[in-house]
């Protein structure tokens, strides 16, 4: 189907060079922003619940959150937002927040730390999926009346254990860290659902925007908040709308009736860059593209063969074919901008060098099973590497399968290989070390599923103790320090080859200014954007 | 006397008796019969819903859930019960007008259905219009016309709307009527400025705006309905002129049309009152078939001009296992058909004399 849409997408292209692109004929108005996106993975809008990248970006311009991210200077890290500071104790368990004055929510309402305090309980006892991100700091529906507990103008939050105090508040800039209007979601709470049902399709927060519709699968439509306490947006209204097509989001780009087209593929970017109205911004997403191979198999659980697989990749190669503009190459486990994260590309293709260590190892030549999911990018890869490693006499059986077939056998580590990819939960080193670098318990009756560690079944032995001293270094450069070690050793020694870093190409018109969509850590933010 | 008047009240009564009870039983094989096709269909969605291979849970938890949130979503979804189990709770909340919650748009799948349904019965009526008014015609024109020119380009029109790939059609189309001359609206139902500004009556924004009285945005709809509309129209009228023109042709070999000939009847009205007259009643089956695959949602349309039909709905819900909304879906489909049979019946009692 895809490569279906890619043909006709190609056909429409040629047709339009061949007929000549349309002048604009009309411009948004000058205040109004209107983005074309595929939003149909938004399945609610309640901070609580939202886990998907189009409800992350209705959130991060409807809810402020204690600490975020400056859009502006994402690299800087966490700042202080709705808390105007913090101190952390000296056990390093509690961190108490001084809340910030006279910020409204826009109800009207002022927000307080009694509104911060019942946010975050309500994310920990609700218990939807991402309340796994608050959780693990030992917050249970049981003790949150002890551990995060609200006085006067401040917020205590105390952790099970002490925690680097930037893992914490990176943890806080997520989605699930929104402060939502106590008063008005109680107001509208429903057997006992602490207003989960009504937040849903509507908004409760202090942001730039609120939520004034969203239709599923048709559009999402906000207001700015006059009284944001950072200043009124620009734009007084957002509206994106779903346009699952590719070729009809730069039909409406180039027509002047969007202001940005979020899901253009290469060959309509590469179309759309030729017109003097329209200009293309590249930013880093937090997706990795990864293989990875299963330690149970004789062959390859020798680190030599390990090794050697990572040179059988022809990284610059598919960078410069068919994943132009989309991925870039990257070797290690935390994507670029994430605290930690390294830019080290130790491997390329170095056929002569597998074979070196191949021999090394003692094996000459094996046919291995590789499982990947039905998509066209991925399957591309696995196609190259079954080029590349037979050069080295490693034959690749691929298998592909829909993401059921696939990952059911890949969780229950009977894969030989995979090729997939994979998007931090959270702004924190500590999302990806936590998975591609621990593992506690290599036992099949442990199932530790969520782990790809476990899933390849591979014990990183001393790395194990590594990722959980990282977790609790309250010095941040130490601690951003400790990742790069890690990351150098996983590299070398992983079962892990790590190949590349999305990113994300947005079209907009040229009139349209500092539009970030989020970088690798966090989503888009619409109220710095001017036109 | 008396007796002969009893007797002959009796048997009027008899005789309305007869005709009640043979209504009532042409109801009730109705009902049964419609009763039966909707629990066959959602018996079998159902189940294709439980064998194809995407995981439920895994939509709803994401692939790096942990096996006890798996778990304990699992008995939370009812998948730990037999398959059986679950269809009989799911049929009987459907006999309660429960549908479900879409997990997809977190709203009662009923309320998509009448937020969805309309926007495709908008795009799929004034589609079929365009394709009976032009398509009948054309098929009646190549009929008559056999072996001439006009015959061929009729032809080879139908051949083209019934073989070229729609959603292509619908690119190009987009391409050269909105972008390059600017002719019709872009995708949507509505320019983005005229959303939301006419109260939900119906459901159909044509209807809406007249009876608000807002003919500025009934003017943009039209912008925006008449090039899909257009498109669907196309392809239903390649399909209803090729049957027309091979109804026809039937008709026009017949005898009594030769006999209608020699007699000195105008051509006018061989064609039209006794070739046409007798190709009436397959010609509804047709219209109705296809009104009915438009109404059906005509997906790759819907996605180039991203509009939000039941189509679209239907397909990003099986893509995401969300089944509640799948299954109302199909439901809404399978009614839709049912209805459009019923109807073509009741209109062939109204054109053929020998169904009445």
């Amino acid at each position: 189907m895809k490569q279906v849409t890619q043909f006709i997408a190609a056909m429409a292209v040629g047709v339009t060079a061949t007929l000549g692109v349309p002048p604009s004929y009309a411009e948004t108005p000058a205040n109004v922003l209107v983005i074309a996106h595929r939003i149909d993975d938004i399945t609610t809008l309640d901070p609580a619940e939202s886990f998907e990248f189009a409800g992350s970006d209705v959130s991060r311009n409807v809810y402020g959150k204690l600490v975020n991210f400056n859009p502006l200077d994402l690299s800087a890290g966490y700042e202080p937002d709705l808390a105007a500071s913090w101190d952390v104790s000296e056990d390093g368990k509690t961190i108490t927040f001084t809340m910030r004055e006279g910020v409204k929510f826009h109800s009207g309402n002022p927000v307080t730390a009694a509104d911060a305090e019942f946010s975050l309980r309500r994310a920990v006892i609700l218990n939807k999926t991402p309340a796994f991100i608050l959780s693990q700091f030992g917050f249970t529906a049981d003790n949150v009346a002890q551990t995060i507990v609200a006085d006067g103008n401040k917020l205590s939050i105390t952790t099970d254990k002490k925690y680097a105090t930037s893992f914490v508040l990176n943890c806080l800039t997520s989605t699930i860290g929104g402060i939502v209007d106590m008063k008005t979601v109680m107001a509208n709470e429903a057997d006992g659902d602490m207003g989960n049902s009504w937040l849903k399709t509507n908004s409760a927060g202090s942001g730039a925007y609120k939520v004034v519709s969203w239709k599923p699968n048709d559009s999402v439509t906000l207001q700015s908040n006059p009284d944001f306490y950072k200043g009124a947006p620009a734009m007084k209204r957002v509206i994106v709308r779903h346009v699952q097509e590719s070729a009809t989001q730069r039909l409406l780009l180039e027509k002047g009736d969007i202001d940005i087209a979020r899901n253009l593929n290469p060959e309509d970017i590469a179309g759309a860059s030729k017109s003097p109205d329209v200009a293309i911004d590249d930013e880093l997403r937090g997706r990795l593209m990864y293989f990875s191979v299963n330690q149970k198999h004789p062959e390859l659980a020798k680190p030599n063969v390990r090794l050697a697989m990572k040179y059988l990749v022809d990284y610059e190669g598919m960078q410069n074919s068919f994943l132009k503009g989309q991925y870039t190459v990257h070797q290690a486990f935390l994507p670029r901008t994430y605290l930690g994260a390294i830019d080290d590309k130790p491997f390329n293709l170095d056929i002569e060098k597998a074979k070196g260590l191949l021999a090394e190892a003692g094996v000459d030549g094996f046919e291995i099973e590789v499982g990947v999911r039905e998509a066209q990018e991925r399957i591309e890869i696995a196609q190259s590497l079954q080029n590349t490693m037979a050069q080295a006499g490693i034959k690749l059986n691929i298998t592909v399968g829909t993401a059921k077939q696939i990952l059911t056998r890949y969780r229950a580590r009977e894969l030989d290989m995979y090729m997939g990819a994979w998007g931090p939960d959270y702004p924190d080193p500590q999302t990806n070390a936590g998975t591609f670098a621990y593992n506690p318990d290599n036992s099949d009756e442990k199932k530790a599923t969520g782990l790809l560690a476990y899933r390849n079944a591979w014990d990183p032995g001393a790395m194990n103790q590594a990722v959980e001293d990282a977790v609790i270094e309250g010095d941040r450069d130490k601690r951003k320090a400790m990742y790069e070690a890690m990351q150098r050793k996983h590299q070398m020694e992983s079962p892990f080859g790590v190949l590349y870093q999305k990113i994300e190409q947005t079209a907009r018109r040229s009139n349209v200014q500092n539009l970030k969509v989020g970088g690798a850590i966090t989503a888009v933010s619409y109220w710095p954007v001017t036109k | 006397m008396s007796d002969t008047h009893l007797s002959e009240e009796g048997r009027r009564r008899s005789a309305l008796f007869n005709r009640s009870s043979g209504l009532l039983k042409i109801i009730l094989r109705t009902l049964g019969s419609i009763i039966v096709t909707m629990v066959g269909l959602l018996a079998i969605t159902f189940l294709i819903g439980r064998v194809m291979p995407i995981d439920p849970v895994i939509s709803v938890l994401g692939e790096r859930a942990t096996k006890e949130a798996y778990d304990a979503m699992f008995i939370e979804m009812g998948l730990d019960k037999p398959i059986v189990v679950q269809f009989l709770y799911y049929l009987w909340d459907v006999l309660h007008g429960n549908f479900g919650e879409s997990r997809l748009t977190a709203r009662p799948v009923i309320e998509d259905l009448i937020r969805v349904f309309p926007a495709t019965m908008e795009l799929a009526t004034i589609g079929t219009i365009i394709g009976v008014f032009i398509g009948v015609p054309l098929g009646v024109l190549a009929a008559v016309k056999r072996g001439t020119i006009i015959y061929q380009i009729i032809r080879v029109v139908a051949l083209v709307g019934y073989s070229m790939p729609i959603f292509w059609l619908g690119l190009v189309g987009l391409l050269v009527f909105y972008g390059v001359l600017g002719w019709v609206g872009g995708p949507g139902r509505l320019g983005i400025f005229y959303v939301d500004l006419v109260p939900t009556v119906t459901g159909l924004i044509l209807i809406d705006s007249i009876l608000d009285g807002q003919w500025d945005v009934f003017w943009d709809a039209v912008s925006h309905v008449i090039l899909p509309a257009s498109l669907l129209g196309y392809y239903s009228l390649a399909y209803i002129s090729r049957m027309t023109r091979s109804f026809m042709l039937e008709q026009l070999s017949a005898e009594y049309i030769t006999t209608a000939r020699v007699k000195g009847m105008s051509e006018w009205k061989v064609v039209w009152r006794h070739a046409f007259g007798n190709i009436k009643v397959p010609l509804i089956t047709v219209i109705a078939l296809s009104y009915a695959g438009l109404l059906e949602g005509s997906v790759l349309t819907e996605i180039i001009f991203s509009w939000p039909g039941i189509g679209s709905y239907i397909t990003t819900a099986l893509l995401s296992a969300d089944m509640a909304a799948v299954l109302g879906g199909t439901v809404v489909v399978g009614l839709v058909f049912v209805c459009l049979n019923l109807f073509s019946d009741l209109l062939y009692k109204v054109f053929d004399p020998r169904a009445k």
